[in-house]
């Protein structure tokens, strides 16, 4: 039985389902394609207007069917979408039966602009209006929708409710890192053995008018806006921020063991997860790259491997100047010459930021480079950065041999996540 | 942190650090004080109709010692990166680097204050701040502060943590209400039971002087209004004042302690939950009963629940708690009011003190459910129901 177990004797755990939906459409099909031919998400938003806003495009998922009336109404639609798509693949359970626990990457949730303008126009004044305005007509069975809506854990409870994940759901953040987070927990619940299957799921639908103020007022959004398919510039000189979007990627994780006994396809391995906090501020990383360093070993010493071993690095390549430098200064700090010839390509630079989600996405785009022995490109990469000399793909997606990934996930509050996914156990 | 050791049999886990600042106090001893009095601190007026437990006085400086830092920061993180902060001291590790480099941190969490001020501008100007279009975009762009976004975001407690206290081994956020704090517990355990992290923070932090937060309860009608009444005498006016807490544990293995010399307050046996639907009555009740079951041997002890005082999630949890009468019961609810997140390790913390001091805090209940319970207690059962969805329990014990 040791097949079934890894080098420290824990159960191998194996993705046996994936669904993904970003701004480029949605499904691992159509998502491959677009990916390889070089294609962006990125377009001007039309969801709402944009009039004095210094950025103008975003990511945005707009084909679906209805409009959503809230961020989170989006990320729980998106979310429902890729985890259909992954069970569906995994044949596993029963419909509305999954037997396993589910870990949600989500983001923050709040009551919005239109509901607060709703209840303004319910309270029947016109000025003087303020929270204790408010207040006087929240209750009352009005808007009891709004409290299901806008709990933190109502995406988990939807999840839950559709696709009968066992236990209790654990709903996360840890900012733009949420979506690796999300599979280590599944990887772990698996090696304790509390589970044979975990749900992992990341989400986000945040492109409305706060969101992208906030991100705006850190400047840390890029402000080229025309073309907006040549706004996400990872690795390059003229860079200037990343791009908001959204998408949702799902992941069926298994125990070797479960999905074999049940002749499962086997789509790849999670080998290893690292992380390790930052405490040096809360938007930037350390200027020593410490921390991202400390990541990134503690996932390769967690899947007992050596960097030599990794052929291809999907970065967290946000496209901010910060990021990016400080990625390359990880990564060649812990890769040392190879830094320089091993591919980095930032999927990011076709579908944007993700977010919540981005974590999860780029693991599923990362088990795809795998199974096709593709890399994606990094497209936009026009002007070289000397100080960044990573092969970034650039611009072509390339035909190589690929047996084992690192993603990368970094984000704002110290947040840095490292996944090894490969298409054998090592 | 990567496993270096695969634990046959589960890794025992102690609770050495318990930092606590709520509306009766700072710290076990004002706390502990407070209940030995059946003191309760609630703002009858500033809120009004609705009631909220304002946080006690608190010196900010004592453990976040940099302005720099509190400013960025809004209330709630304050608090619990205060609240860390006590945990870190109370476990003997504050500053201690080699061990908080590779501590592991859950921290349950919902999101920050937002600034009432500009949110009522822009509803109180030309319809609502919806026309012109422009408007709402000129108005959030001048006047939201740029570092409000950060005192906002969920993660960024444990990111105030790990910038004030150095606590960087691991950083991740739950968040669901009354279940991210159950979860936080469960999966710190987990790990450490199996041998996947040696040394955890876990807690939370509340602050229930907020009216964006009531607005998010007053939706579901669950704000208690007009006058106090403990967690047991709501049946004709059911709801919860929202309480105003940080809570922070500090849980490692038994090894990981005795290597160090760290005193245990308890040990932290067990932590279970579920999220059963609530589409029937009795599905509470029902899960409770479940999770009970699966606790592990209970003799005699005690229960602390953070029951919320909403229907019909409480009535269903007395029904529960009528099956084990000879267990006396504390409703946190009651004292330091509903602190979402935070109850649950409200709750641990508050077993484990106990279990320390050898005795439980008395009554404070005019319905008779709470009774009193003489001896020294050497099991409690933690629990946490939710409002709206999830229950938990934790079984906390003494150290033998």
């Amino acid at each position: 039985m040791t097949a079934t177990r890894d080098k420290f004797g824990r159960p191998i755990v194996v993705v046996t389902g994936m669904g993904v939906v970003t701004s480029l459409g949605a499904g691992k099909s159509d998502n491959w394609t677009k990916l390889c031919a070089g294609e962006s998400g990125i377009r001007t938003i039309t969801r709402f207007p944009t009039d004095g806003l210094k950025t103008t495009m975003a990511g945005t998922v707009d084909f679906l069917p209805t409009r959503p009336t809230s961020s989170t109404d989006l990320a729980e639609r998106l979310a429902d979408l890729a985890t259909e798509e992954a069970v569906t693949q995994a044949g596993i359970g029963s419909k509305g039966d999954f037997p396993g626990p589910l870990f949600l990457a989500v983001a923050p949730v709040e009551v919005e602009w239109p509901q607060r303008q709703e209840l303004a126009r319910a309270t029947g004044a016109n000025s003087d209006i303020n929270y204790d305005t408010l207040l006087r007509v929240c209750g009352g069975g009005n808007f009891t929708a709004y409290h299901r809506r806008f709990q933190f854990g109502s995406v988990a409870d939807h999840l839950v409710d559709t696709f009968g994940t066992k236990g209790s759901p654990i709903s996360l953040s840890t900012a733009c890192a949420s979506g690796a987070t999300a599979i280590q927990l599944g990887v772990e619940a698996i090696r304790r053995g509390e589970a044979d299957a975990a749900l992992c799921v990341a989400t986000d639908g945040s492109v409305n008018p706060e969101a992208l103020i906030r991100f705006s007022l850190l400047s840390a959004l890029s402000t080229h806006n025309d073309p907006p398919q040549a706004a996400v510039r990872p690795f390059a000189k003229n860079r200037d921020g990343f791009v908001m979007a959204e998408g949702a990627g799902a992941l069926v994780l298994e125990s070797y063991e479960a999905a074999t006994a049940r002749g499962a396809e086997i789509l790849g391995i999670v080998a290893g997860c690292g992380e390790l906090a930052d405490s040096f501020h809360r938007t930037r990383s350390s200027p020593d790259g410490k921390p991202i360093v400390g990541c990134v070993r503690n996932a390769l010493s967690d899947a007992g491997i050596t960097s030599d071993q990794i052929d291809y690095i999907n970065a967290h390549g946000t496209g901010t100047p910060e990021n990016d430098k400080m990625e390359y200064l990880g990564i060649s700090t812990v890769f040392g010459e190879r830094a320089k010839q091993i591919p980095v390509s930032s999927n990011k630079s076709m579908v944007g930021h993700t977010l919540s989600a981005a974590g999860a996405v780029e693991a599923v785009f990362s088990l795809l480079t795998l199974e096709h022995q593709r890399i994606p490109p990094t497209i936009n990469y026009d002007v070289p950065d000397p100080a960044i000399p990573f092969d970034v793909v650039p611009n072509k997606a390339r035909d190589a041999k690929v047996t084992a990934v690192m993603s990368n996930s970094f984000g704002f509050g110290g947040q840095n996540a490292s996944l090894i996914l490969t298409l054998e156990p090592v | 942190m990567t496993e270096t050791k695969s634990a046959a049999t589960p890794v025992e886990a102690w609770i050495t650090g318990i930092g606590i600042a709520t509306s009766l106090g700072e710290g076990p001893d004002a706390n502990w004080d407070a209940l030995l009095q059946r003191r309760i601190n609630v703002d009858e007026k500033g809120f009004a109709p609705y009631i909220v437990h304002p946080l006690a006085p608190l010196t900010f400086d004592a453990q976040i010692p940099k302005k720099g830092d509190q400013r960025q920061m809004e209330a709630w993180q304050r608090i619990g990166t205060y609240a860390a902060g006590l945990a870190l001291d109370s476990a003997g590790v504050k500053g201690n680097k080699d061990i908080l480099s590779r501590m592991d941190m859950i921290v349950a969490a919902g999101g920050g204050e937002r600034d009432l001020n500009v949110d009522s501008a822009i509803l109180s100007s030309a319809d609502h701040g919806a026309s012109p279009p422009s408007l709402l975009n000129e108005r959030l762009m001048n006047d939201l502060r740029p570092t409000l976004f950060l005192a906002q975001l969920s993660n960024l407690l444990a990111g105030n943590i790990a910038i004030v206290h150095g606590v960087t081994g691991s950083s991740r956020t739950f968040m669901g209400e009354e279940e991210a704090g159950v979860d936080a517990a469960r999966i710190a355990l987990a790990r450490i039971a199996a041998g996947q992290s040696d040394i955890a923070l876990i807690g939370a932090a509340h602050n229930g002087e907020r009216k964006d937060m009531l607005m998010l309860y007053e939706f579901g009608d669950f704000n208690l209004k007009d006058k106090h009444a403990p967690v047991w005498a709501r049946e004709q006016h059911s709801g919860f004042a929202l309480g105003s807490a940080g809570v922070f544990l500090v849980i490692e293995s038994k090894a990981h302690a005795q290597a160090r010399g760290a005193k245990p307050y308890a040990r932290l046996s067990n932590v279970v939950a579920d999220q059963v639907r609530r589409k029937r009555p009795g599905e509470v009740t029902a899960s409770l009963d479940n999770l009970w079951s699966k606790l592990g041997k209970l003799d005699s002890g005690a229960i602390i629940t953070g029951a919320t005082g909403a229907e019909p999630a409480t009535s269903e949890e007395r029904a529960f708690l009528g099956k084990h009468r000879e267990f006396p019961v504390r409703a946190t609810g009651t004292a330091f009011g509903h602190n979402v997140e935070t109850q649950f390790p409200l709750g641990i913390g508050l077993a484990a003190l106990a279990i320390a001091r050898g005795s439980l805090f008395p009554p404070n209940d005019s319905s008779g459910l709470e009774i009193e319970m003489s001896g020294a207690p050497t099991q409690i059962v933690v629990i946490g129901a939710g409002h709206w969805r999830g229950e938990g329990m934790a079984l906390v014990e003494a150290i033998t």
